[in-house]
């Protein structure tokens, strides 16, 4: 058997070397067989996001407050804020949230995004909170990705803010309680 | 509302790149393989096909916008009508789901339904974050949340609920990899133990690189016609069109953010009860639903599917299901919003045999024999996940099944179900957001 843990193969990777001529061969017939050509095309654009009404969620994390959104009419609360009802279409208003709240659900990213690439392994989580009737998506800190287990599910973890606000929902994040 | 038949269907072989040709030749090679098995002539077909309706997930991947278009003038099809149809995953069976609304409505008495993706432009980690972009950009892509993240944080709390376990999740990407061994057309054919698909790398916990599928460049295309449509080919070949019948369609949806999702009472089928989600196996002693364990539109969506077929007692009434398995996880969850089995039963099912292949050695000891083979073709896990190919696919293989043609198709008899009378085909969007279900029937 041969060892799976030894590759066999050498990484494929986007870099390569700049080329200005390709060959062509005389006869138009054979056109059919040459080798497609690739490039690679720089792909970059700084776009303008509007966090729109969900802002002041993002300006309370600026501030260590955890806020959410309850109805005015049936006093449905969610956790991450919705700013009309999905139970009954009516406007919401802003609410303080609890800082404690109980793992819902997580998993640990050994991979993830390119952009989230350099920081796995992290953890996922869904925490859920009293009172509200939706989950809240988070980073769950302060304990061992390498010690994943159904066991978490139900742990009470508590809100941390960081000082250094970047204007992402990753200003807040949960630890163990 | 008219019946509604599907004529003929053509895949290109899924693969991880397919530099060889752009988007529009990909999807031209499944046309004319749908045409050439039905005899029809391709400049009849420009004659006699009414218009199309074009399937491609994400302008990302292609960095060209209006690829459909482009798709339609290089087909020939201009200037008949056409459009676009997206819904992330679901996006191949919902534009299956169009070409049928096309007919039924009268509209027209032919259309072509193809749909196609190039994935390979990107290396797979960029993928990865175009695909996440498909979730909400404020509160959860920002996070790091990716979509095998997604799944993995439903799975641990479906496991948690229900004691589902990451070997019933292995048994479904063994039995899935297995079956691709005989269709020529899947792009990973592997002969799996438990043990690999457990000691492959972890992704996201629990989940490893052989629970989820993988990103493709592919196309495929489905021909659906009226009577009267059916009557054209066969005027245009002098041959009689061997045509399956489309006897339900029904689609669901779901909120895009896990989190909103909420936790109420369950949605009965037919042959369900509420006391079937009551009692001491229910956390808080009955089942919350759909929280973020089941898939609220895949319920739905079999619901009214169902309805319409006159289908009361799924596992008994269907012979064989196409799903959308992007993970080994959801085709467990999505057994039980299709009702072959109840909420929390579906890792058990998953490993009971009762979804395998009937002739095909799995290396597995199971319980029950095959009663209704999930996934024969290997599904998206092993035929590989071209987003905007990947429903029609699925009704290309259903449509051959009932055809009772597979052998022809795939070279290969193995995987031909034996005289199925009902198929389903499944198609599924992000963490459930959009789900299609259509009926399929021997006509």
């Amino acid at each position: 058997m041969a060892d799976k843990t030894i590759p066999t193969q050498i990484e494929e990777t986007d870099d390569g070397q700049i080329l200005f001529n390709v060959p062509l061969p005389k006869n138009p017939e054979q056109f059919k067989d040459l080798s497609p050509i690739i490039l690679k095309q720089p792909y970059h654009i700084d776009y303008i996001h509007s966090y729109g009404q969900d802002s002041p969620w993002f300006a309370g994390l600026a501030n260590k407050r955890l806020l959410g959104t309850k109805c005015q009419k049936c006093g449905y609360q969610f956790a991450t804020p919705k700013l009309s009802c999905m139970e009954c279409g009516s406007d919401c208003d802003w609410v303080e949230m609890p800082l404690e709240g109980n793992l819902h659900t997580f998993t640990v990213c050994e991979f993830g995004s390119e952009e989230f690439l350099k920081e796995t392994p992290y953890i996922l989580c869904l925490v859920e909170f009293e009172g509200f009737n939706t989950l809240l998506l988070s980073r769950l800190i302060g304990v061992n990705p390498r010690e994943a287990s159904l066991d978490w599910v139900g742990m009470k973890v508590k809100a941390k803010f960081r000082r250094n606000s970047k204007f992402k929902p990753t200003d807040v994040y949960f630890v163990p309680a | 509302m008219r019946p509604v038949y599907v004529v003929s269907g053509g895949v290109s072989k899924f693969k991880k790149a397919r530099p060889d040709k752009t988007f529009q030749a990909i999807v031209k090679e499944a046309v004319v393989y749908a045409l050439q098995d039905i005899g029809l002539d391709y400049r009849k077909f420009l004659e006699i096909v009414d218009g199309s309706v074009a399937s491609y997930f994400s302008d990302h991947f292609t960095r060209q916008l209006m690829a459909g278009i482009m798709v339609q003038d290089y087909l020939g099809l201009t200037p008949k009508p056409s459009h676009r149809v997206e819904g992330g995953g679901a996006t191949g069976g919902l534009c299956f789901q169009e070409a049928w609304k096309s007919v039924a409505s009268g509209t027209m008495d032919l259309c072509l339904a193809y749909g196609f993706e190039t994935m390979s432009h990107v290396n797979t980690w960029k993928g990865n974050e175009f695909i996440a972009l498909a979730s909400d950009v404020s509160f959860d892509y920002p996070v790091g949340g990716f979509y095998s993240g997604y799944y993995a944080m439903m799975v641990v709390r479906h496991m948690k609920e229900y004691g589902t376990t990451v070997e019933q999740m292995a048994h479904v990407s063994v039995k899935n990899h297995r079956n691709a061994l005989y269709n020529s057309y899947a792009q990973k054919r592997q002969k799996l133990t438990i043990g690999d698909v457990r000691g492959a790398p972890v992704v996201a916990w629990p989940l490893t690189r052989l629970d989820i599928c993988v990103m493709s460049d592919g196309a495929a295309c489905t021909l659906v016609a009226s009577e009267e449509g059916i009557r054209k080919i066969e005027k245009a070949t002098g041959k009689p069109v061997n045509a399956v019948k489309i006897t339900g369609i029904g689609r669901g949806t779901d909120a895009m953010r896990m989190s909103d999702r909420p936790h109420k009472d369950v949605i009965l089928l037919p042959h369900e009860k509420p006391e079937d989600y009551v009692g001491k196996k229910f956390v808080g002693g009955k089942l919350k639903y759909p929280g973020i364990h089941s898939f609220r539109a895949g319920r739905v969506a079999s619901l009214n599917a169902y309805k319409q077929a006159g289908i009361t007692d799924p596992l008994s009434q269907i012979d064989f299901v196409e799903l959308h398995d992007a993970y080994t996880s959801s085709e467990i969850q999505t057994y039980e919003d299709m009702g072959l089995c109840r909420y929390g039963e579906g890792g058990e099912f998953a490993a009971s045999g009762k979804t395998f292949m009937p002739g095909i050695d799995y290396g597995l000891k199971l319980k029950e024999k095959p009663v209704c083979p999930v996934n024969p073709s290997g599904g998206l896990i092993a035929c590989g996940h071209p987003v905007g190919a990947t429903g029609l696919m699925q009704a290309v293989f259903a449509t051959w099944q009932l055809q009772g043609t597979i052998g022809k198709h795939f070279g290969d008899k193995t995987l031909q179900v034996k005289n199925p009378k009902r198929g389903v085909i499944h198609s599924h969007a992000g963490t459930g957001t959009y789900v299609s279900v259509s009926i399929l029937e021997k006509n």
